[in-house]
């Protein structure tokens, strides 16, 4: 077993882990912030992005250990006072939302992806850079447009 | 006109907690003292177990028990069942070999359940379960649909000889080889429908916990159906009498099929929770998911169509092998027969069809119901077969499609396949669609790819579906042993706000949002206002849940039965209230009032009144909440064009979408947002069927596809974005005149797709998924 310490949502956390503790099990089990997800075991699916260091990350690649001194955002810590975050509310407006089980990764995919990109997306750039995240419902369509509202509103 | 009521595309109730990770799906549900289970599963296609011991594995580390099939047999609990019968041509029930929920003696697909091993953790659960000791003795296997029934096969079952479950014809044999004995033409197609893994994103799980005081136990499972699991898992796996078992299906992360089914994990931890008195999680892998879940689609048939001069049809004969798998889940022997021969006619007029239908055994994963069962399975043959029939008379593909529509004017038509369909304009939607696609100017962008060394193809599919599953009379004809009614419970409080109680299943499709709507529209109550709750025996009445695009069709309509006893109770209290004539009280837009006054009172003070009587009607029960149960006059047929338009290009196979369009006929609309991201994602799954998606099991049975790194799901640079517009008509047989959108997609899409392809690469035919590998032998054969 060892300690790690992080700041999830700006909040600083300790916890006592199995060295193999997967940083998505921490933030699950440990933390009870279940609203990220478990879709893949192969860190294909996307389910499961987080912020680390204002980096997405699929928490299903990285140990507890790793993250330990980071500082990580969840799904959870996006809405800030009650209000959702732009890009949140993008996905709402848009219907980019079915089942809401990949929602998660895929909001917090999306923000990194304005991070990276900027605020004027196309819809190819936002395809392919869409790689990583699996969604059966939408058709991702809507997830596209939600993406470039999204980003749009980011950028005030 | 009310807001937010039918036809407004409302922003969805339940994004919020979806959008801020407080959505509640089985595997987020934790309770105090909680243990793991983990499924030692069959690494082999088909094996006998000679010996297993579990002595080293429960002398582990954390380890509470470790159970086996001996067990569960001691305790009388199971084995799993199939609830629909299909007669096969002996006149015999189907054959239905046994299913214990973990294998006893035998195993007959890789992921088959050997055992189970209960832990404190899941990782010391894992340990010990390599610590379980199987001596298997090794069979040869069979996991080939064409040639399973072959002679001289490796036998799987002995209740069912030549691995056959059933042969299955239906139609006018003689009749059929009468008319193409004296046909013009006839056309030929062999093809595969290839098997699919169904793969919603939230992976199975399934959470038990006991109550030994009350001797109730409580199964949180990802279902599509609560009420149906309990059903199950009471009256024919022994789990507990149906009032000491509650089933919560909390938020569910997509089923599309996959979730109706009653499975062995969920068996073994509702029953394992109360033999170690302590609750019992487990949590699927997606490659648990990919060996286990029941997988979809999966045929191989050969079909002839025999045509006039002018390229009418006029009778069409199916020959088809389905494969059911090593076991048959839950509804799996309907399938590829009532779901799928019954829908051969399609859209057209044709007078004459014949099918057969022979269900095999493998040892691969058990096959049911996908998105849309039965219904892609027909229209893929029967859309592929018309194109094939446009090329051999020749004929335009959109051409020989009107030349056997069922007329505007037919309906409601009785196909020659048991379906009567109840409203239909096909060539409205064909000509929208043809339209929205320009069609017309097809050639040019032809040509012009042709200059950019693309080969451009165009593609069409005329599907019809028949959902809003089902009159209870009707399927019980059939042999299903359910009633498939739903049932709706519409209760006001005290204070003027409403619970909506529906059985059906809300895991995507937005019922919280579309029901709070029929409410709005219906009762004049404001949106905010409502909250629909499903998904939990314990709170529900009862229900049928969700799949077959029933809920709306069908729990719509019972949420608008109970609307309906609301105002007619609300129009006695009103009329004392307001001292007038029951017969002179008015109901508009959440007001009652006397007519020809200004006298009204609205529905919330009326509700008021039911609970605090003490001015009310004499004789009348208090109480402002009213119960119905709705069973379908008949199903429901959404219909539509989709066209898809590609490019390949010949030199790396790459197909490349580059316009799709769909028009469908779903009736009246209540959420057009909602409906057209159910059409969004139903496209997209039929075009990951036709172009990404294969399971592959080896010649030995082993699954090669066992993880998204070997079996392709479609990503977002996989698809484009779709044009989506209506052909709506009015279903005569549904009050609220809706049809289901849910499937509509799937179906409509791989015909579609692959139609494109063979008309880009000028070929006959290329089968499912048209992968890059595919499609460039297809184009180098061609020169």
């Amino acid at each position: 077993m060892v300690n790690v310490s992080m700041s999830v949502n700006g909040k600083s956390v300790t916890g006592e882990v199995e060295e193999r503790t997967l940083l998505v099990q921490f933030l699950r089990e440990n933390l009870r912030l279940t609203g990220t997800h478990i879709g893949c075991d192969t860190s294909q699916c996307g389910a499961c992005v987080v912020h680390v260091d204002g980096v997405s990350v699929k928490s299903c690649t990285m140990l507890a250990v790793q993250a330990n001194s980071t500082e990580v955002t969840t799904i959870e810590g996006l809405a800030a006072n009650g209000d959702l975050h732009p890009m949140q509310q993008a996905f709402k407006d848009n219907h980019g939302l079915q089942c809401g089980f990949c929602t998660p990764g895929m909001v917090m995919s999306a923000i990194d992806i304005v991070n990276r990109n900027g605020n004027d997306l196309d819809e190819t750039t936002v395809r392919k850079e869409l790689e990583g995240n699996i969604c059966r419902c939408t058709g991702y369509h809507n997830i596209v447009k939600s993406i470039q509202a999204g980003a749009k509103s980011m950028g005030g | 006109m009310v807001d937010n009521g039918i036809g407004a595309s409302v922003l969805r109730k339940e994004d919020n907690r979806f959008l801020t990770g407080k959505g509640n799906y089985t595997d987020d549900v934790n309770v105090l003292g909680q243990t793991h289970a983990y499924f030692i599963r069959s690494p082999h296609a088909h094996a006998t177990i000679d010996r297993i011991d579990v002595s080293a594995a429960s002398a582990s580390e954390g380890v509470i028990a470790v159970f086996t099939g001996d067990d569960l047999e001691k305790d009388g609990i199971g084995p799993l069942i199939c609830g629909v019968n299909v007669t096969s041509d002996d006149g015999e029930p189907h054959r239905a070999p046994l299913h214990p929920a973990l294998a006893q003696g035998k195993v007959n697909y890789v992921g088959d359940h050997i055992a189970v091993v209960i832990a404190e953790t899941l990782a010391q659960a894992k340990d010990a379960a390599e610590k379980v000791e199987i001596d298997y003795g090794v069979l040869p296997a069979i996991a080939d649909t064409a040639t399973a029934a072959d002679n001289g096969q490796q036998q799987i079952h002995d209740v069912a000889p030549g691995n056959t479950c059933y042969n299955w014809p239906f139609g006018d044999k003689s009749a059929v080889e009468e008319a193409f004995e004296t046909a013009h033409k006839i056309s030929t197609l062999e093809l595969v429908n290839n098997r699919m893994v169904t793969n919603p994103m939230e992976p199975r799980a399934a959470l038990g916990d006991y109550n030994s005081g009350t001797e109730e136990i409580t199964l949180h499972v990802t279902t599509q159906n609560p009420h149906v699991h309990r059903l199950v898992l009471s009256a024919f796996n022994q789990l507990a009498p149906e009032h000491k078992l509650r089933v919560v299906g909390p938020d569910v992360g997509g089923g599309f099929g996959v979730k109706i089914f009653v499975y062995a994990e969920e068996l073994v931890v509702g029953w394992a929770c109360r033999k170690v008195n302590r609750p019992v999680k487990w949590t699927s892998d997606r490659t648990e998911a990919f060996m286990s879940d029941a997988h979809g689609r999966d045929h191989v048939a050969f079909a002839e169509m025999a045509m006039d001069e002018r390229g009418k049809f006029l009778a069409m004969r199916v020959n088809t092998t389905a494969n059911l798998g090593a076991y048959l889940s839950t509804f799996s022997t309907m399938v590829p027969s009532y779901l799928y021969a019954f829908l051969l006619a399609g859209q057209y007029s044709t007078p004459l069809i014949y099918s057969e239908v022979k269900a095999v055994f493998t040892n691969t994963a058990p096959v049911d119901a996908a998105r849309g069962a039965g219904r892609p399975e027909a229209t893929y043959l029967l859309e592929r077969l018309v194109d094939v029939c446009a090329e051999d008379i020749g004929l335009d593909p959109a051409e020989i499609r009107r030349r056997n529509f069922i007329p505007v004017d037919a309906f409601p038509y009785q196909t020659p396949v048991v379906q009567c369909y109840d409203s239909g304009d096909y060539p409205a939607a064909l000509e929208k669609a043809l339209s929205l696609a320009d069609y017309d100017g097809f050639s040019e962008r032809a040509k012009e790819a042709k200059s950019r060394g693309k080969r451009r193809g165009i593609g069409l599919s005329s599907y019809v579906e028949a959902c809003g599953i089902a009159p209870s009379a009707a399927v019980g004809q059939l042999g299903a042993g359910v009633g498939l009614w739903e049932s709706a419970q519409v209760r006001f409080n005290p204070t003027g706000n409403v619970q909506v109680f529906t059985g059906t299943h809300s895991h995507g499709q937005g019922h919280e949002t579309t029901f709070a709507q029929l409410i709005t529209e219906q009762l004049g109550v404001p949106l905010e206002n409502i909250e629909v709750i499903h998904g939990d025996t314990a709170k529900t009445q009862f229900g049928m849940g969700t799949y077959g695009s029933r809920s709306l069709a069908v729990g719509g309509v019972a949420i608008a039965k109970a609307c309906e006893k609301l105002i007619a109770k609300g129009k006695k209290i009103a009329a004392h209230a307001l001292e007038a004539a029951e017969g002179d009280i008015e109901f508009e837009e959440g007001n009652f009032s006397v007519a020809g006054t200004d006298k009204s009172m609205n529905i919330a003070e009326v509700a008021f009144n039911a609970y605090v009587p003490h001015s009310y009607p004499e004789g009348l029960e208090p109480g402002f909440d009213e119960n119905a149960f709705f069973d379908p006059l008949n199903f429901s047929f959404p219909a539509g064009t989709h066209v898809c338009e590609i490019e390949v290009d010949p030199e790396t196979g790459e197909v490349e979408i580059v316009k799709y369009s769909a028009v469908d006929d779903f009736g009246k609309l209540i959420n057009p947002m909602i409906v057209e991201g159910q059409v969004h994602g139903g496209i997209v799954h039929g075009v990951g069927q036709a172009l990404l998606e294969g399971c592959q099991y080896d010649a030995d049975g082993q699954l090669i596809t066992a993880s998204y790194m070997d079996y392709a799901m479609p990503r977002a640079d996989n698809v484009p974005s779709f044009d989506v517009d209506y052909a709506p008509t009015n279903p005569p047989d549904n009050p609220l005149g809706v049809k289901g959108c849910g499937e509509a997609g799937a179906i409509g899409a791989p015909p579609a797709v692959i139609n494109a392809i063979t008309n880009a690469l000028g070929i006959k035919h290329i089968d499912m998924p048209a992968t890059p590998e595919n499609v460039w032998r297809a184009a180098q054969s061609m020169g």
